[in-house]
């Protein structure tokens, strides 16, 4: 229901250009009170409405707008007037309107005035009800949220009392509980959360389910009790209103007039959810229609397709007929009246008693064949259009292959009018990370400090990752999957248990993990968003044996170090440090998942540093258990394959001490038992306790009750997965982020046990420095320390060079970096992510004087962001070398038989990636876009010859230039000839360049598809534009013309789904052409033995009627239900696409020869009837019915010719429009004795029904004249096949001579292609090498060639 | 059976969303729906469908087939239309040596008509009913202004319009103040050439009855057209207040002494209202029935034809005829048809010849490419 809403909207938007623009922002009052906001300069003062401020308060506020919204078009009174406004300014109703006034002419009036209206009333009647209705909908919301309650403080009452939203005006102290949504934009002064941070769900907003942080302004956070809004005394100046989400800049002025910056950390948005926190308390800043989220709520926009460009010069052709028509008429008319000197019988004489001259009379007779032949305008045919795609949208949507289980979402068709652009494609621009990859970011290497560690039994688990999956396919199977890891566990740890009497300890155990583990595989389903990038292949990590034998030394000299500190080795402090950068440098929110959005928070015993004896004293114990430790890595082995629960990796270090394999099988089998009825309810202890931790350690005592009592499981929320890989990376060797608030991050070290960090700063990741740092106070030196995480090519610039001091470490830091950078291209090579980690300690005079600098530029309002930016720069440099990660994004399911399938559709395939240039090949290489056969070019090669399959690798600074105008032709000529394209290291501003360059030089279809925020710019410039659903949010989604799930949907949506859509809605068109110029040319023809005065041989109504219901279904049916070829066979066959991207529908001499069709079968129909009722006493209805009747059979039974599949639908509605027909004119012709004054067909159907002559006459009619097209179509189908009819015949078939066919295709054609590999080169010629060779035709050649092969090899 | 089980199956998927759907049973709640898309046939796009494959194999039958049906039909018809009778005289009196030529610039209002007489000779003796027609050529009936300029419920006998003629009648819709019935254009040019046929028998001139009832479409007569309603039945009462059309020598009242023939509804009226869709047409003006099965309707011999020549044509161009002929179930005499189905029906058996040759050179291929031997 709520489609066909939005699509009338789309419209609307469409239609209406100048108010369309304003989407939902209704009134103009909203406009006025933006100017006077502007007027009062670019800042805006917010000031509570509170004591001494009352007066100012008056002044300003008056000038915001209130938090009523009014998202409606229309009141009840201005419904009638603005509705036709807003109709007329549409062209087609205009051209109504245009008719109606002309026949209102009387010297040309052709109709009859009120049956002219017909159609205009008729098309604005639906529209008005469907406006009307929406508008209706749009305000029964609107009533709904402006009357939600909140709680405003009441200056009157002292206190917060529930006020309606439309009565919250800027300037209001507004108080939040968890889980209220907020009702208009505000500064958040107070937080209930102790650390003064406030956590927002923004999923109405932006889709995005993970939490976000928001910060209580400086200075409010340290008020440990509520903030009273008697006593704030600050004014507010912020920027005025805009619709910029990721920006606030402003500050607050103090009563002594201290500023305090505000940024978006500061300010809560209108619509999003507060979660985590108890209370908030904040002062409304913008209000109703100047929030940001109503400002972003601009309407959809509009694309236009490339068939429906087609079509309107096709009109144009049509309107070049129209007036060819209309002067033949007034020209004939002129000639005929000038014949006559006197008046005759038939000559109406002006009422001056004197005969018109025939000039006027032609003038007139031209208005006259105007509105007499309006129909060859098919006005109808934009309607049908339109109806046509929303049925393909509609049935697109319903696709169950389409539908994607785990996150229970399917294909979103946000744009309603270009479905049949997919069928066009010729140019698909894919982003990599989360498009063609998961985007699931699994840890894989790591090399620190020169020394690189491979992880060699997390592969081997990735791989059994890999096999499960392949092994299920579908995914129902997660559940299962989990659980029986589970149970595995419990067998495994069981052996922990030695004693019988810890059975019921064991069975509550396993009772919550089977609990748990259910939870995580329902966390695949609807909610998956609340635990993202939380998948157990992403989150476990098995640690790799060299470096956990390392890590234990290092455990036990940190532990020392708390005693005496200097002892540590270089690589040893090395690795420390790494791990805790990979732990603490990062924007991860910790939360429990068994309480989702509650905030994990330690015990206050948790929050102390670890510096009582006691924890020291079970930390050694741990430690010395560890080293005791004969065998460790199987069982760790086998431990990682749990979910993600972090205690389990934790147990796993415990269980190997006590594995008494004789108990092993008994407590599996009870374990197992449990997991079959484990109750559901087994809660989860919420607070991490280091007590609990602690006491874990002491394993070998019998209280192992204790020990067992599960730990709560560590949700990391991430804002990009990489992170969320690093942090679990980290865990993996007991270097656990337990919490993280604005200012401090907890760290369970392991050796350490939990270290405290003060966030001094988090400077978050850019796209220009393309890194990002945290800098901390560390507890034991009591430091300052910058982390910094990035990408290489910048780190490596920013290290530490050997100028300074030339000690040993300098030239150990070069050795390292060296080494490093020797890894970190190895890692790109196998097609992994690579991060470079650095550290650097600074002096505290040092970050003194940093601070200043950075003070200065957090308080700016105006150029904030280049500050911060500088300052930022300022901070990282001369860092020391830790080491670098690489992270593995797996491919996403089918994958590279997708882009095989496009690539064989004649589709090029460009993949445009921000990773370095290495990982881009890699993975080009990995879902088959490049072939080992491809000989790889870089820009630089002057290579061009075309004989073998290339591929072009450029990257992001190489493409800068090769982007300027004077490159650009030669670069386009370039990629032409290679079969694909990958771009590294590009911007997305490249990315929306490239796409453009291509669309607009080379005039080809593009698609581009990416899931993240930097493909949105990309998406917005193709033609079609695909989201995909993905780990990063929803901008690219929101961006998109249609989202999908998987990459591989793209498969079905192109072939299958832009090859039905487009054949289908070109042959509608192609049909609609040919039925209004066929039957608009019935009359006149009639217009040569009438004297060119316009009479038209059927009477009005029906002729009126005749498009507007005989004739109208059968051809919506037919665009949206028609079938050439199966789903099937399309998928098997993709070649078949090219039939489509070529247009080969739809050329233009398709246009003309359908044309010539219409003008043959129109002659036909009218002088069949003429011939065989010539010089007899036919009357002009009597003629005109046979006549029409013929032309409704023909034009329907053309439509079945068309047709390439008829179903039981497409049969009811063309027999019941010809029923319909039949009913309605002997009806009418039953009735109307004089009802239909000057138009008057009484009787004439019923007479003629008992004349057989008008059978005969209808009979041979339809017969001659679809005569030529059914002969046509039959010589087509038996001397020229397309592709297209062969693959029909297929459909035919039985399935298991479906198949054998489709392979024989197949086969042939890569015999075809072999034969060519070995005779015209030996060296990398391929079928891909030929499509690459050349032109648009070169491709039609090749298809044909290939499809043509099998049957010629028959044949001769 | 397919079309049954489908139209089921969609009904089924629409209105519940998915009852069938794994989990997603909640219904009324909506609480744990899914959006997972309903696997019917419609919403997947699976319906059951005939496809037709048009090549020269399948499509031979038909070709075959309409030539078998055509060509009979077609000599059928042209035999029919063949043994039609059909006798055609134009006395408009544009050649010099026609009787009428004097007569060739009458005006309306001409008093004594001007009267002609045509003498000619029956090759042939009509058997059955004659018809007698009255043609004209070049007469534009169908112009669009003058088809439009009448008044249709003025001629239903409804009283308003009687006397407050409808705007369509303009020029023609008062005349002196007093309003004109019946108005209008086509009325004011009603044919009134009077006609008069006799059969020659040695010199003696025996009149053939002429029957003008039963001229006009029953529903004409007795549905559409009618006389004003009012007190009594005299038609001049009921025509008080209106003046006759301008070319009339006589006011509508007074076309027929038969009271049923009088007025509105008389036939020669009506079958003139009746406008013509081709400038060159024929209208019905007489019937001479067959008076007994021994005797033809008319027999071969001479005949003469008088005319009251009162309607000029000459101004136009028109032509002016006078029709003899019997009729069929199909009309009148007309080759075209029967010619048009012959000619159609051998093309389609010719063409089902050319693809008979087409298909077993090439047909073939197609299939056994296709389908593994």
């Amino acid at each position: 229901m709520a489609d066909p809403i939005r699509w009338a909207r789309y419209r609307w938007q469409r239609l209406i250009s100048t108010e369309g623009r304003e989407g939902s922002r209704p009134s103009n009052s909203s406009n006025k009170y933006h100017q006077s906001s502007k007027a009062i300069g670019k800042h805006r003062i917010v000031i509570p409405c509170l004591g001494h401020f009352k007066e100012e308060y008056e002044k300003v506020s008056k000038l915001y707008m209130n938090n009523k919204i009014r998202t409606t078009k229309y009141t009840l009174l201005n419904f009638l007037p603005r509705n036709l406004f807003e109709q007329f300014h549409r062209v087609a109703n205009l051209y109504f309107l245009f008719l109606v006034v002309l026949n209102w002419v009387p010297l040309v009036e052709a109709f009859q005035k009120e049956i002219a209206m017909l159609p205009l009333v008729a098309v604005l009647t639906i529209i008005a009800v469907k406006d009307g209705l929406e508008d209706y909908s749009k305000y029964k919301m609107d009533k709904q949220i402006n009357n939600l309650l909140t709680k405003v403080y009441s200056r009157k009452e002292k206190k917060y009392i529930d006020e309606c939203w439309k009565n919250v005006n800027v300037g209001d102290f507004i108080r939040l509980s968890r889980n209220e949504i907020i009702p208009a934009d505000m500064v958040l002064l107070y937080s209930s959360d102790l650390d003064g941070i406030c956590y927002i769900e923004t999923a109405s907003l932006d889709g995005e389910t993970n939490l976000k942080q928001r910060q209580v302004v400086r200075g409010y956070s340290e008020q440990v009790s509520e903030i009273d809004p008697e006593k704030f005394s600050s004014r507010i100046e912020c920027e005025s209103p805009n619709n910029d989400l990721g920006r606030f800049r402003g500050f607050v002025e103090h009563s002594n007039k201290d500023r305090v910056g505000l940024s978006k950390e500061n300010l809560l948005l209108r619509g999003c959810t507060v979660r985590n926190t108890e209370a908030v308390v904040g002062i409304v800043v913008y209000a109703g229609h100047e929030t940001k989220a109503m400002l972003n709520n601009s309407g959809p926009y509009y694309k236009r397709s490339k068939l429906e460009r087609k079509v309107n010069t096709d009109i144009l052709w049509c309107v070049l007929l129209l007036i060819l028509m209309c002067l033949t008429g007034a020209i004939g008319h002129g000639i005929w009246l000038s014949r006559y000197s006197e008046i005759s019988f038939f000559t109406i004489p002006e009422p001056d008693g004197k005969l018109i001259p025939p000039t006027l009379a032609a003038f007139n007779v031209f208005w006259t064949m105007i509105i007499l032949l309006q129909v060859l305008i098919p006005i109808s045919l934009y309607v049908s259009i339109e109806i046509v795609k929303l049925g393909q949208i509609y049935l697109i949507q319903n696709d169950i292959d389409f539908y994607h289980e785990k996150t229970d979402s399917t294909i979103q068709c946000r744009a309603l009018n270009i479905a049949e652009d997919l069928g066009q494609i010729q140019y698909i621009f894919s982003d990599k990370t989360g498009t063609l990859t998961e985007n699931k970011m699994v840890f894989r290497r790591c090399s620190i400090a020169g020394q690189e560690y491979c992880h060699e039994e997390n592969a081997k688990r990735l791989e059994s990752y890999q096999e499960m999956d392949s092994e299920d396919g579908d995914s129902a199977d997660h559940q299962c999957g989990s659980s029986m890891h589970i149970s595995k566990w419990e067998g495994d740890d069981c052996r922990a248990v030695n004693e019988p009497l810890n059975r019921k300890s064991v069975n509550l155990l396993s009772g919550s993990h089977s609990a748990l583990g259910r939870e995580d595989g329902a966390g695949d389903a609807p909610h998956s968003g609340h635990v993202a990038f939380s998948s157990p292949i992403e989150t476990d990590v098995i640690p790799d044996t060299q470096l956990l034998k390392k890590f234990g030394q290092i455990s036990s000299h940190s532990c020392d170090q708390s005693e005496a500190s200097s002892k540590l080795s270089l690589e040893t402090m090395y690795i420390t440090d790494f791990f805790l950068a990979l732990a603490i440098c990062n924007t991860v929110v910790v939360s429990v998942p068994s309480q989702p959005r509650q905030k994990m928070r330690l015990s206050s015993l948790g929050r102390m540093p670890i510096k009582s004896l006691e924890e020291i004293r079970q930390m050694f114990q741990r430690l010395s258990i560890r080293r005791l430790s004969s065998s460790p890595l199987p069982n760790v082995k086998e431990s990682s394959s749990e979910s993600p629960s972090s205690f389990v990796s934790k147990l796993s270090v415990f269980r190997m001490k006590m594995a008494s394999p004789a108990l092993d099988e008994t407590a599996q089998r009870a374990a197992e038992l449990h997991n079959m009825d484990s109750p559901e309810n087994s809660h989860v202890p919420q607070e991490l306790d280091m007590v609990n931790v602690a006491a874990c350690c002491e394993h070998n005592s019998a209280t192992s009750s204790i020990e067992l009592s599960p730990l709560p499981k560590l949700c990391y929320e991430a804002e990009s997965p990489d992170e969320a890989a690093l942090v679990h990376a980290a865990r993996a060797y007991r270097c656990i982020l337990q919490s993280r608030t604005p200012d401090q991050v907890t760290v369970d070290f392991a050796g350490l046990g939990s270290l405290t960090f003060q966030v001094l700063h988090i400077l978050p990741f850019d796209s220009v420095r393309k890194r990002m740092s945290v800098v901390v106070r560390h507890p034991v030196s009591n430091k300052v320390v910058v982390y910094t995480k990035g990408a290489d090519s910048v780190m490596m610039g920013l290290l530490r060079t050997a100028s300074e001091d030339t000690n040993n470490s300098e030239v150990e830091q070069m050795k390292i970096k060296e080494r490093t950078q020797k890894h970190l291209d190895d890692y790109a090579r196998k097609g992994l992510r690579t991060l470079c980690i650095a550290k650097k300690v600074m002096s505290d005079a040092e970050y003194a004087e940093w601070l200043n600098h950075h003070f200065l530029a957090e308080t700016s309002i105006d150029n904030r962001e280049e500050l911060l930016l500088e300052s930022a720069i300022r901070l990282e440099t001369k860092l020391t070398l830790l080491g670098a990660t690489g992270i593995e994004d797996r491919l996403q399911e089918g994958v590279p038989d997708t882009i095989q399938a496009l690539r064989k559709a004649g589709i090029k395939i460009w993949m445009l990636t921000g990773d370095k240039r290495e990982t881009a090949v890699n993975i080009a290489y990995a879902c088959k876009l490049l072939e080992p056969d491809d000989r790889i070019f870089t820009l630089k090669s002057q290579n061009k010859s075309p004989g073998f399959s290339a591929g072009l690798v450029i990257d992001g600074r190489t493409l800068e230039h090769v982007l300027h105008d004077s490159l650009q032709n030669i670069f386009l000529e370039l990629t032409e000839k290679c079969r694909a394209v990958v771009c590294c290291r590009a911007t997305p501003l490249q990315k929306s360049v490239l796409v453009r360059l291509v669309r607009n030089k080379l005039k080809a279809m593009t698609l581009a598809v990416g899931d993240g925020a930097n493909d949105v710019s990309m998406i917005q410039v193709a033609d079609t534009g695909v989201g995909i659903f993905g780990q990063e949010g929803m901008q690219a989604v929101m961006a998109s013309d249609f989202a999908v799930c998987q990459f591989r949907h793209l498969k079905k949506l192109l072939l299958v789904h832009g090859h039905w859509c487009y054949t289908r809605l070109t042959n509608m068109v192609l049909y609609f052409f040919y039925k209004n110029v066929a039957y608009v040319n019935l009359l006149f023809w009639y217009q040569f033995f009438c004297g060119f005065s316009g009479t038209s041989m059927t009477d009005y109504w029906i002729l009126i009627l005749f498009n507007l219901l005989f004739t109208s279904v059968p051809p919506i049916i037919y665009g949206v239900l028609d079938k050439d070829v199966s789903a099937e066979v399309l998928l098997q066959l993709p070649q078949l696409y090219m039939m489509s991207q070529k247009s080969l529908a739809y050329l233009p001499s398709t246009f003309w020869i359908t044309l010539l069709d219409a003008f043959y079968q129109s002659i036909v129909c009218f002088f069949v009837p003429y011939f065989t009722y010539y010089g007899s006493d036919i009357d002009i209805f009597s003629f005109g019915n046979p006549i029409n009747t013929a032309a409704l059979f023909i034009i329907l039974f053309h439509l079945l010719i068309e047709c390439k599949s008829v179903t039981w639908i497409h049969t009811v509605v063309v027999v019941g429009s010809i029923l319909f027909y039949f009913v309605f004119t002997l009806a009418f012709g039953a009735t109307c004795k004089t009802h239909n004054p000057s138009s008057n067909p009484y009787w004439i159907m019923e007479q003629h029904m008992t004349d057989p002559v008008f059978y005969l006459v209808c009979l041979l009619t339809t017969c001659v004249a679809l005569l030529p097209r059914y002969l046509l179509r039959v010589l087509q189908g038996t001397l020229f096949p397309s592709p297209v009819l062969r693959a029909k015949h297929l459909d035919r078939l039985t399935p298991e001579e479906q198949r054998e066919a489709i392979k024989r295709w197949r086969d042939d054609s890569v015999v075809n292609c072999r034969v060519e590999l070995h005779t015209i080169s030996g060296s990398s010629s391929s079928v891909t090498a030929l499509e690459t060779r050349g032109s648009p035709a070169g491709f039609c050649t090749l298809a044909q060639h290939d499809l043509t092969f099998p049957f010629r090899k028959q044949a001769f | 059976m397919a079309v049954n089980y489908s139209a089921k199956e969609e009904a089924d998927g629409h209105p519940s969303g998915g009852v069938g759907m794994p989990g997603g049973g909640a219904g009324a709640g909506g609480a744990v729906k899914t959006r997972k898309p309903d696997n019917t046939a419609f919403k997947q796009q699976r319906l059951p469908a005939w496809q037709p494959i048009l090549t020269a194999g399948t499509v031979l039958p038909a070709f075959f087939i309409i030539g078998l049906i055509f060509i009979p039909i077609g000599i059928g018809i042209f035999v029919t239309s063949n043994n039609i009778r059909e006798y055609e005289i134009d006395y408009t009196g544009t050649e010099p040596s026609s009787p009428c030529n004097k007569c060739l610039n009458v005006s309306w209002d001409s008093t004594p008509p001007c009267t002609c007489t045509i003498n000619f000779t029956l090759e042939h003796s009509f058997e059955s009913n004659v018809f007698m027609y009255y043609g004209l050529s070049n007469f534009y009936q169908n112009h669009r202004r003058y088809v439009k300029s009448r008044d249709d419920s003025q001629l239903n006998g409804d009283n308003s319009s009687l006397l407050n003629p409808s705007k369509e009648c303009e020029p023609y819709r008062t005349n002196e103040d007093k309003p004109i019935a019946p108005c209008g254009a086509i009325a004011n040019s009603m044919f009134n050439d009077t006609l008069e046929l006799y059969r020659i028998d040695n010199d003696t001139r025996t009149p053939i009855t002429l029957i003008k009832k039963g001229i006009a479409w029953w529903t004409d007569k007795n549905v559409k057209f009618r006389n004003p309603t009012g007190d009594g039945n005299n038609l001049t009462a009921l025509f008080q207040g209106t003046t006759k059309p301008v070319n009339w020598p006589k006011p509508v009242y007074m076309l027929d002494p038969e009271p049923d023939n009088n007025g509105f509804i008389n036939e020669d009226f009506i079958v003139w209202m009746r406008t013509a869709a081709l400038p060159t047409f024929r209208k019905l003006y007489r019937l001479i029935e067959r008076k007994n099965n021994l005797q033809p309707t008319l027999q071969a011999g001479k005949y003469s034809l008088d005319i009251a020549y009162n309607y000029p044509v000459h101004s136009f161009d028109g032509r002016k005829r006078m029709i003899l002929s019997t009729i069929s179930w199909m009309g009148g005499k007309n080759p075209f048809l029967g010619i048009a189905y012959i000619t159609v029906g051998s093309i389609c058996f010719f063409l089902g010849v050319v693809l008979l040759i087409i298909h077993h050179k090439y047909g073939n291929r197609n299939t056994s490419a296709d389908i593994p031997n």
